[in-house]
């Protein structure tokens, strides 16, 4: 069995990672030109965070890979990102939630690791999680001015919510690795985190009045690699330079 | 060579993004000292995702080779994670002279424009040019100006 703190990294890796990828193609394209820089400072951060959670992955499995070619080489299967992320930008009310409901969990989740019984996995997270914070700041304010804005906004941001429901519960999928490490004090278990962001949810809806959907239905697979048809194309066009012409070099 | 001169000639290598701070100004040299043949430099990255942290890297190595300086070998070091209260008082003042507001640390926002000191000053975005800025306006002179953010 391989160590199970690259289970972890690899999931931490490759959420930040595949919503950096995702965010970034809204640069040059935003509504607006102080909403196209932040998403493109953000997408920046978690390709930052990408970096040191999957070059830690390969630091461990110390096969002589690296973070680059963790995130070139590797095919939908062996990705462990949650169904969230790959979700399709569609238009700029799934992008916003898409990036909301993450960056709830994410703070939450890097909060927690920077407890972590593994140093190098605290001394990330301690990194990262000041980071988020803004993140998590700038995310909040847009859907509560969204949720309580026009009719317009208002509904686009409730269908968003809606849309994207199921796909946010995955990011609490636990995978057979996670009780080890919650046992070694390593990380949480994904599921445990739920009745806090679950919370933080609901206090929010109170000023975006929004409605927080009531089904308790959550999307399985992404823990064991099985993921939607839109990992494909993501990993498709990202891969595409390295997997035609191995090892280039910008 | 000694330990004092690798000291002063990294410290002293501006930073690529805002050239008027230098690294010893930024505050992201934490430490350097000889071990074995070689000296050892850590640097701490700033934001995770800035573009500079690998040019800042590339920059000291050029400037100790320029030295005839061969022997040495930098580190990044995450923790403790490096935060603005790092940047020295002579680095703010530089900072705000050069048109940012330095970080206001304890606030939600710079304490005055850099431009005419007014504190009469809204944000326009919590993001700006590079990871470690704001973006706000001055309601007095009507300047934009970017802030550095707190971390």
């Amino acid at each position: 069995m391989r160590d199970p703190r690259i289970n972890l990294a690899l999931r931490m890796g490759d959420n930040t990672l595949i919503l950096a990828q995702q965010n970034s193609k809204w640069c040059g394209h935003a509504p607006t030109l102080e909403e196209d820089i932040a998403l493109s400072n953000i997408s920046l951060d978690l390709m930052g965070h990408a970096q040191m959670w999957l070059g830690l992955a390969a630091e461990i499995e110390g096969q002589g890979r690296n973070a680059d070619t963790l995130a070139f080489f590797r095919d939908t299967d062996e990705f462990r990102n949650s169904l969230l992320v790959e979700r399709p930008n569609c238009d700029f009310a799934i992008t916003l939630m898409r990036q909301y409901l993450f960056d709830v969990w994410h703070l939450d989740q890097l909060s927690l690791l920077s407890e972590s019984s593994d140093s190098s996995v605290s001394e990330i997270s301690q990194k990262a999680v000041i980071e988020v914070r803004y993140h998590r700041e700038r995310s909040k304010n847009l859907v509560t001015k969204l949720g309580d804005g026009t009719a317009e906004s208002h509904n686009r941001m409730q269908e968003a919510l809606n849309a994207l429901w199921s796909y946010f519960g995955n990011l609490f999928e636990d995978s057979d690795s996670d009780n080890l490490l919650s046992e070694l004090k390593v990380s949480p278990l994904p599921s445990s985190l739920y009745p806090s962001v679950f919370q933080k949810l609901c206090n929010d809806s109170k000023s975006s009045t929004l409605l927080i959907p009531k089904s308790k239905f959550r999307q399985k697979g992404a823990a064991k690699g099985y993921h939607t048809e839109n990992l494909g194309y993501i990993l498709a066009e990202m891969q595409y330079l390295q997997r035609t012409y191995p090892n280039s070099k910008w | 060579m000694d330990l004092k001169t690798v000291k002063s000639i990294v410290e002293g290598v501006p930073d690529p993004e805002i050239p008027v701070l230098s690294l010893g100004d930024l505050g992201v040299i934490r430490d350097i000292y000889e071990k074995g043949k070689n000296f050892e430099i850590h640097v701490s990255p700033t934001y995770s995702g800035c573009p500079a942290t690998r040019v800042i890297h590339e920059s000291i190595s050029v400037a100790l080779l320029r030295a005839d300086i061969k022997n040495f070998i930098i580190k990044k070091v995450l923790s403790p994670a490096w935060s603005t209260t790092w940047i020295s008082e002579v680095g703010k003042t530089k900072l705000e002279k050069y048109g940012i507001a330095p970080p206001n640390s304890g606030a939600k926002g710079p304490k005055s424009c850099p431009q005419c000191k007014s504190i009469n000053v809204t944000e326009i975005s919590n993001f700006g040019p590079t990871p470690c800025q704001a973006l706000w306006r001055c309601n007095d002179c009507l300047e934009t100006f970017n802030y550095f953010k707190c971390l």
